[in-house]
């Protein structure tokens, strides 16, 4: 039986011969791809075929990649089990009873199963760690400002990253060497990474971005001999005890190896969940008051009042999660309630990296299990939105403190793959992945 | 949201403001849910002011002139055109 794992199968063949001739790449259904539709899970934009490649597409096509399709996903990357999706649920290929995670599944489900070598995923608040975990797969989110999002289709822009997903930490790295590095048409990949912090008189700050000099790939040597690791304390306490118990025989494992662990408590993550919702909530009520079916998106074909025209179609074109986020969202920056939520959200982000830069003053990388959870069975978690917004505790402080992270497989429980999360200080890439290779088979 | 609850009326003027019509049984089952949401994103009134630094700057580049998209391709989605515009909805 088909996983359902793509939107559209297509064949993009590459460039140019390169580091990835002979390999097979899933790209998610919100990167765009010139020619070839790209619906966002949506049925919205579903015959919506974009006119450019995204940054990252280009840099596939030129390093040799061939790409087989756009793999399936919650629907604008509104979800976390790829239920959400207008073009029907994907199936966990490690147990089809069970959800793939999301909202990247169908990219985890694709690699997983082999019907392709590697995949992009996009991670907002978890949306390429989460399906890793779930899939039994590696993947990583990286620093915001590492990769371009240029061609990726805005959900919460201050947030999210594109980021690899494959079935090895040396894999998964490879492809991060591909898809980082500056790119004049995305603004928040130049900057001066040298210094402190960026330098407004740098205008050419191509050598300075910090994938200009790395070697990801490179880093996976497996070498954790001296590494000190930081168990985040706070993020165990909510987890399921057979998570906990494949969590701990990881840590064992890298202990074993030379790494030191201690324990660290970061305060603020109590608020980690709520502020992320909030600030994402916002710019999605934002980001998505462009589909309104008149340049792109179903209009439906409905006459009168522009502003009853739109919100027709906008009802017909939306899924409920979506519509759910984008009220709140409105209702967030709405007069009266900006400074109730969305500020105090801001305070919060800022709280949490506050939180994490002292962490890293007592260790290299800090550890959580990836997801609290074993992946649900499929259709268990739609009818209860709070509960299924809770499963992110752990992946989104990361997104809010703009951190690299990656997600690597730790083991099983009651057959279900449980992931290790690495958490690394910005643009410390490697240390996660140098990190997650001792930690793989 | 104890002192200010989320009634229908109040999700009904939200889809308006975000252009999104709902059905009646919608109305019904985000009332429910805001309801639980809201209360949930309460806990942020223990969240202290923070003082934050940006982490970017404006990075500046010479204005130089490129290739985009043409009007062809600009329009290439659209329901509707008309001599190389976007044609919305008519006005009755």
């Amino acid at each position: 039986m088909s996983l359902n794992a793509f939107i559209t199968e297509a064949e993009i063949d590459p460039d140019a011969d390169g580091p990835l001739s002979g390999q097979t790449v899933a790209v998610k259904d919100n990167i765009s791809t010139e020619g070839v539709r790209t619906t966002c899970g949506s049925a919205m934009l579903d015959s919506y075929v974009p006119p450019y490649d995204a940054t990252v597409v280009e840099r596939l096509k030129d390093a040799g990649a061939t790409i087989v399709g756009k793999a399936n996903m919650d629907e604008f990357g509104m979800g976390g089990t790829t239920e959400t999706s207008a073009f029907g649920a994907v199936k966990n290929p490690v147990n089809e009873d069970h959800v793939p995670g999301g909202s990247s599944g169908g990219s985890a489900a694709a690699v997983a199963a082999g019907e392709a070598d590697l995949a992009l995923g996009s991670d907002t608040g978890g949306s390429v760690r989460n399906p890793a975990a779930f899939c039994g797969v590696v993947g990583i989110k990286p620093t915001y400002g590492l990769v371009s999002r240029y061609g990726l289709v805005a959900y919460a822009n201050s947030l999210e990253q594109i980021g690899p997903i494959a079935n090895t930490v040396a894999d998964a790295a490879a492809l991060l060497d591909v898809i980082s590095g500056p790119d004049p048409h995305d603004a928040t990949t130049r900057f001066n990474a040298s210094g402190g912090g960026p330098d407004d008189s740098a205008a050419e700050s191509d050598a300075d971005h910090p994938a200009t000099d790395a070697d990801y790939a490179a880093a996976a040597d497996g070498d954790v001999d001296g590494t000190t690791i930081g168990v985040i304390t706070d993020l165990l306490e909510g987890a399921d005890d057979r998570v906990v118990e494949t969590f701990e025989a990881s840590l064992d494992d890298l202990r074993a190896q030379g790494a030191e662990t201690v324990e660290v408590s970061l305060d603020s993550l109590e608020h980690a969940v709520q502020a992320y919702y909030v600030i994402a909530m916002s710019e999605a009520s934002s980001n998505l008051a462009r589909f309104d079916g008149v340049r792109y998106g179903q209009s439906g074909g409905y006459e009168g009042n522009w502003n009853d025209a739109f919100a027709r179609a906008r009802e017909e074109g939306f899924g409920e999660e979506v519509k759910r986020r984008i009220l709140l969202g409105t209702y967030a920056l709405s007069a009266g309630y900006h400074d109730k939520y969305y500020k105090k959200a801001q305070d919060a982000r800022a709280w949490v990296k506050r939180d994490f830069d002292e962490a890293f003053e007592h260790a290299d990388v800090l550890a959580t299990p990836t997801m609290p959870v074993l992946p649900p069975a499929l259709g268990e978690s739609l009818d209860d939105p709070l509960q299924l917004y809770l499963m992110d505790a752990n992946t989104v402080p990361v997104n809010l403190a703009n951190l690299p992270a990656i997600s690597v497989p730790a083991g099983e429980a009651d057959g279900l793959p449980v992931g290790l999360q690495l958490i690394g200080p910005k643009f410390g890439e490697e240390a996660i992945v140098r990190a997650a290779s001792a930690a793989e088979d | 949201m104890s002192e200010t609850p989320v009634d229908a009326e109040e999700v009904e003027h939200v889809a308006e403001l975000a252009r999104v019509d709902l059905a009646d049984d919608e109305v019904d089952a985000f009332t429910t849910q805001f309801a639980e949401i809201l209360e949930y994103f309460e806990a942020l009134d223990e969240v202290p002011e923070v003082e934050s630094e940006a982490d970017l700057v404006n990075v500046m580049r010479p204005d130089e002139v490129t290739d985009g998209l043409d009007q062809a391709e600009a329009l290439q989605n659209a329901e509707e055109t008309e001599d190389g515009f976007f044609k919305g909805p008519r006005v009755s």
